[in-house]
């Protein structure tokens, strides 16, 4: 079952992925096989599991301290652009080019 | 023409009052350095994990209780992915399968035609309650079409209150609004200020005929106050309305209040439908909440949070609050909402009741006409007050003893706002407002009146 142009260009809008070509999206279909035979079980009446540690898996409550922050240098020195102790970032989301605008256009899609 | 029936549904965010964040040790904080309050998980550097704060969970049970929902003993986190500049990881940690607490209610107060005296009683529905992330803030520099992102709110605790779609107009939405602050204030469980993002309110407005389906719904976005939420609510109702009636359709988007404009209007960077591609959060187990029968014997009691415990320990609710003011002061249901709207002044009256003679019925006159009104003229706080419970059940204390008239006390009492440190009985003696109880010398005066306006006696007499 192929993948139709609509889900792809949905795709790569919703996980900002570009598939590239023919190959890229060749791989996405392969992957999405692979993932189906989860289908093959029959899970009918069996509760969801969270972990195979089951309720051996206990959340750990943490107390109410700071205990943290204070940090702005360091944090800071992963930024590509700053202004005072600010990030920087575009206006807004830069959406992905339309596909017939990208270099990478599928071909023989 | 067809009536219309318009929907209101709420979805409120209430940030969590607590030291640290809901997911990192980083401090709570209003205004601080940017990026000051920021651990490398609020900045979703790789390697970091997220661990949960005990007393968020504490915090969504009271609200949850307080709201008469039933608390999920186990409840499950998700992760709602998209994209934007002050969502660093590309996903919120929330819940979304399964919240905190479910089916509740809230019942709050209207008043009729703008009549204290006729109040009615509503209720709404609480869908749900869940816990999620705060994300960080973006301040938008158009002119050098840039954003710059502060990640100091970036993980911050929320509470997401969901109300069903049972309110009718902005009244109702304002009111309900208002009742669920009160509550939550009383709880401690979040400060709730409008004014400083702890309370964030989105309202969800469709327009339908009697007896057909619901309408295609907007939401409205960028709420500031409780006022605005009235008003935007009951502009959205009319912009639906009338765009039907012109034949028009109304689109299923997301629309911002401008609050100088008085109007919503659609917002940009909101196009087409959001899949969020909810996906459980692998770093984190279910919640387990336990009641006294289920409490397990062997565990670390720091690891365990009692439901029933936090139960047993809530205060009383407004409500309960205003029930007990009016069967103990036998003042009216009215009077015990204006003293419960302002924060200090039900403390106020109850301190001025225990140090003054005068019964409650007429000293909440005096709170809730003098007092209350000096203090909005002024915009000043009750605690800002610069008369105290003492300095006015003293002056209440003349007048009840008959030592001077009303007319006379509220003359005092301009005086004592003055703040100048004179008390009641010093300005009585100054302005000479003492009432004269000597029988003989009020007989003088009278008849020095009367001697000295003989032609008036005249007319009066003749009629």
């Amino acid at each position: 079952q192929k993948v139709s142009v609509e889900v792809l260009e949905h795709l790569e809008h919703l996980a900002l992925v570009d598939f590239r070509d023919a190959e890229g999206v060749e791989r996405l279909q392969k992957a999405i096989q692979f993932a189906d035979q989860l289908h093959e079980v029959n899970t009918d009446g069996v509760e969801p599991m969270d972990s195979v540690l089951e309720d051996r898996w206990c959340l750990y409550l943490r107390e109410d301290n700071v205990t943290e922050g204070n940090c702005t240098k360091e944090l800071l020195e992963n930024a590509r652009e700053k202004v005072e102790e600010y990030f920087v970032a575009p206006p807004g989301n830069i959406p992905l080019p339309k596909l017939e605008e990208r270099e990478t256009f599928l071909e023989g899609s | 023409l067809a009536p219309w029936v318009p929907v209101v549904g709420l979805e409120i965010h209430a940030q969590i009052s607590s030291n640290s964040k809901l997911f990192s040790g980083s401090k709570v904080r209003f205004a601080a350095p940017p990026n000051s309050l920021v651990s490398f998980f609020d900045a979703s550097l790789p390697g970091t994990l997220p661990v949960l704060n005990r007393r968020c969970v504490e915090a969504a049970v009271m609200t949850g209780l307080a709201l008469n929902c039933s608390i999920n003993k186990k409840s499950l986190f998700d992760r709602k992915h998209y994209f934007y500049a002050d969502l660093p990881a590309g996903y919120q940690i929330t819940q979304q399968r399964v919240p905190i607490a479910v089916n509740g209610s809230l019942s709050y107060s209207l008043c009729i035609d703008n009549k204290m005296s006729q109040m009615v009683t509503k209720t709404v529905r609480i869908k749900q309650i869940q816990l999620e992330q705060d994300s960080g803030k973006s301040l938008h520099d158009d002119s050098r079409s840039q954003t710059l992102v502060d990640l100091n709110r970036a993980g911050v605790g929320l509470m997401e209150v969901v109300m069903e779609p049972d309110m009718c107009c902005g009244e109702e939405a304002a009111a309900a609004v208002r009742e669920l602050q009160l509550i939550l204030q009383t709880l401690g469980s979040s400060q709730a200020v409008m004014a400083e993002g702890q309370l964030r309110v989105d309202a969800n407005v469709s327009v339908h005929h009697p007896g057909e389906p619901y309408g295609v719904r907007t939401e409205v976005k960028n709420i500031n106050s409780i006022r605005f939420l009235a008003k935007a609510i009951d502009y959205e109702i009319q912009r639906q309305i009338e765009e039907l009636e012109n034949g028009g359709t109304i689109l299923n988007e997301t629309r911002a209040f401008d609050s100088k404009l008085g109007c919503t209007v659609p917002m940009r960077d909101k196009e087409g439908k959001q899949d969020y591609r909810f996906m459980p959060e692998p770093n984190l187990p279910p919640l387990i909440l336990y009641d006294a029968k289920s409490l397990p014997a062997n565990m670390n009691h720091q690891q365990v949070i009692n439901i029933d415990w936090i139960h047993e320990r809530l205060p009383d609710l407004p409500s309960v609050k205003r029930k007990k003011l009016v069967e103990q002061y036998g003042i009216l249901p009215e009077h015990s909402f204006t003293l419960l709207n302002e924060d200090g002044l039900a403390e106020f009256f109850e301190s001025v009741v225990k140090q003054t003679q005068m019964k409650p019925k007429k000293v909440i006159g005096w709170i809730l006409k003098d007092l209350l009104s000096y203090l909005k003229q002024h915009s000043l706080t009750v605690k800002e007050s610069p008369v105290s419970s003492f300095l006015l059940a003293d002056l209440l204390n003349l007048l009840e003893k008959k030592e001077i008239s009303s007319t006379a006390a509220k003359q005092v009492l301009a005086e004592l706002w003055k703040g100048e440190g004179k008390t009641s009985l010093e300005i009585v003696k100054e302005q000479k407002l003492e009432l004269l109880q000597d029988q003989k010398e009020l007989e003088q005066i009278c008849q020095a009146v009367i001697d000295g306006h003989k032609n008036e006696v005249i007319m009066m007499v003749l009629g």
